[in-house]
């Protein structure tokens, strides 16, 4: 009943050709792999030789300085810097709870129909091109939070520095909200994998214990999930942080540090975005590049980050105490 | 169900000599009258009538797709959270319909505990295991002591008490269905509902549960359902033996026999229980 006759011999009995499957498998992976790994080298090398003229001018000081001039020939990143921070800090303040409110809805509240209604409308929201968001952002999401939310929180918050200042339809805020939007929908889908993940018999064994759901979802869902958790906002995070259209759409181009959110400003990517094509001269083009250096060491780092939390995550599910 | 090969009949379990058990005058906290159960258009189990008596070992046996784990849901509420589950006939808890308008099913669980087949620790401290659920229902005075003392009457913390910080996963399978228990009893219900629990266990690890189970009779009503008849005739003081039975609803579990166990072992009053019991089916 012998698939291979016993007479075959041990050795070379199978044929060139099925032989050729298994290498061509070999080289065209191994190619794919490979192929990566040298594209992220040589990006990275053409950015830091972009930046090369700018690198030697300013060094390292480029990093905390704050001016952007042109006519002097003399540039910083600090308020990139700070613009991008304080963007992708207001996204991911508001889009973390909604986003895990939306996982958790889809994962354990919502009734089967909905699941996959409201589950594929969140993830269309991913697929809204960044562009469209922006101009959405320019025409209704801009004045609307200029008209009703900004007034608000000036008048209730005015005493703190960040409300100060006069609301205004695009700016540092706007772009944040912008941002939070495009997250929104990565965090919501990685945390509703993450609470499906989790066995239901952990679910059962805390209902039989008495558990109202709310005690199940914190004491079960979250807490089993909290690496997770912060490895998909960190994943969020890393969107933010490099998005340029719908932010440079929406921020209103400003190099400056304001304490008031509501002013306008710029990130990183946004100013790479709206100043490549225009650059006058050699320097602020390689400052350019040194401002893309920087995004791509943040980027990396970030993505650092989120595979060493899920590491541990998944050390911690598997047992280690 | 049946297997096709005829087996001798066996020696009728060894069945300790017990004394009379006294169930009769044991209270009733279990009135089950007419009970069918069943997830959308299935039914599971059709026309059962239990009671079920207080510090007594119930045991559910019965050829898989009988219904067991069904039935044992049924009692602290556990199907709720099948949407598709219906349900027809009451079960009274000391008189009151689980069912009845104006019942929580998070105070029937409160009461009417559960172990599973597949111990399910959190993924937690040993000693957060435990404390868990009494701190969710606000019972935090001398935690330490609670936990102590439902880890003892679980009988595993002479094995645990110097790794209480330790990750409960670390445990061996044996003590990971011990700490669920400690876990179900650290609450203090008055029922223990156990669903095949030494089913994934070795020989020693469920010889252990079954020894457990035995001191916690002072304490609890235990209801266990198993597919291992030996352990039922060891453990139980009454057995409900449930079989499979068939009509225009399909499939479904019914209970064949309900008695005190070595009658249902050794003189059992329907064909299908001997048949079962002796092995020549299921």
């Amino acid at each position: 009943m012998s698939a291979v006759p016993m007479t075959q011999e041990l050795r070379g009995g199978r044929r060139l050709r099925d032989r050729f499957g298994d290498r061509l498998l070999l080289i065209v992976t191994s190619a794919a792999g490979l192929g990566a790994v040298v594209l992220i080298g040589f990006i990275a090398y053409k950015v830091i030789r972009g930046a090369h003229l700018a690198l030697s001018t300013f060094g390292l000081p480029f990093v905390w300085h704050t001016a952007w001039d042109t006519n002097k020939n003399v540039f910083g990143a600090a308020p990139g810097l700070y613009g991008t921070a304080v963007t992708s800090l207001i996204a991911l303040l508001i889009a973390t709870p909604l986003a895990l409110g939306i996982a958790l809805f889809l994962s354990e509240l919502a009734p089967r129909s909905l699941r996959l209604v409201v589950g594929s409308l969140v993830e269309t929201l991913a697929a809204i091109p960044s562009v469209v968001l922006g101009l959405w952002g320019i025409l209704v999401l801009g004045p609307f939070l200029a008209d009703h939310v900004e007034p608000w929180l000036h008048n209730s918050f005015g005493f703190l520095p960040i409300f100060s200042g006069t609301p205004q339809s695009s700016g540092i805020f706007v772009a944040g909200v912008i941002l939070a939007i495009m997250v929104v929908p990565i965090v919501a889908s990685v945390c509703r994998e993450l609470f499906l993940s989790v066995p239901p018999e952990l679910e059962e064994g805390a209902l039989a214990l008495g558990a109202t759901r709310w005690e199940m979802v914190r004491g079960v869902v979250l807490s089993s999930s909290r690496p997770g958790i912060g490895a998909a906002v960190i994943l969020g995070l890393g969107r933010a942080l490099g998005e340029a259209i719908a932010v440079t759409q929406v921020i209103g181009a400003g190099w400056f540090i304001r304490s008031s959110l509501f002013a306008p400003g710029d990130t990183l990517a946004s100013r790479i975005a709206g100043q490549y094509q225009g650059a006058v001269s050699k320097l602020q083009i390689a400052s350019l590049f040194y401002l893309a250096a920087i995004l791509l060491v943040i980027g990396l780092l970030t993505n650092l980050l989120a595979q060493i939390v899920v590491k541990r995550f998944a050390f911690q599910r598997t047992g280690g105490s | 169900m049946s297997q096709g090969v005829t087996m001798p009949p066996m020696r009728p379990v060894d069945v300790a000599v017990r004394q009379e058990t006294e169930s009769q005058t044991h209270e009733t906290v279990f009135d089950i009258q007419g009970l069918q159960a069943g997830y959308g258009s299935n039914v599971a189990i059709k026309g059962v009538d239990l009671e079920i008596y207080r510090n007594v070992i119930t045991a559910v046996i019965g050829p898989s797709g009988c219904g067991k784990s069904t039935f044992i849901r049924c009692l602290n509420r556990m199907n709720d959270e099948v949407p598709s589950f219906r349900h027809e006939g009451t079960i009274l808890y000391h008189g009151v319909d689980l069912y009845g308008d104006g019942v929580e099913p998070v105070e029937v669980r409160r009461r009417i505990g559960m172990v599973f087949q597949k111990a399910n620790p959190f993924p937690k401290t040993i000693y957060d295991n435990v404390a868990w659920a009494p701190r969710v229902l606000g019972l935090k005075k001398d935690l330490d002591e609670r936990v102590e003392k439902a880890l003892q009457s679980a009988a595993l913390w002479d094995e645990v008490k110097d790794r209480l910080k330790r990750s409960a996963l670390s445990l061996s399978g044996g003590q990971q269905q011990r700490l669920c228990i400690a876990r179900a009893i650290a609450i203090e219900p008055e029922v223990l509902l156990l669903d095949e629990p030494a089913s994934a266990l070795d020989p020693i690890a469920t010889q252990r549960i079954e020894e457990l189970m035995q001191s916690l009779k002072q304490d609890y009503t235990i209801v266990i359902v198993t597919h291992n008849m030996q352990q039922a005739a060891r453990v139980a003081d009454r057995t409900a033996f449930f079989s499979i039975d068939s009509d225009e609803d399909g499939r479904y579990g019914v209970l064949v026999e309900y008695d005190e166990t070595p009658k249902i072992f050794t003189a059992p009053s329907d064909r299908r229980t001997e048949d079962y019991v002796t092995g020549r089916f299921g």
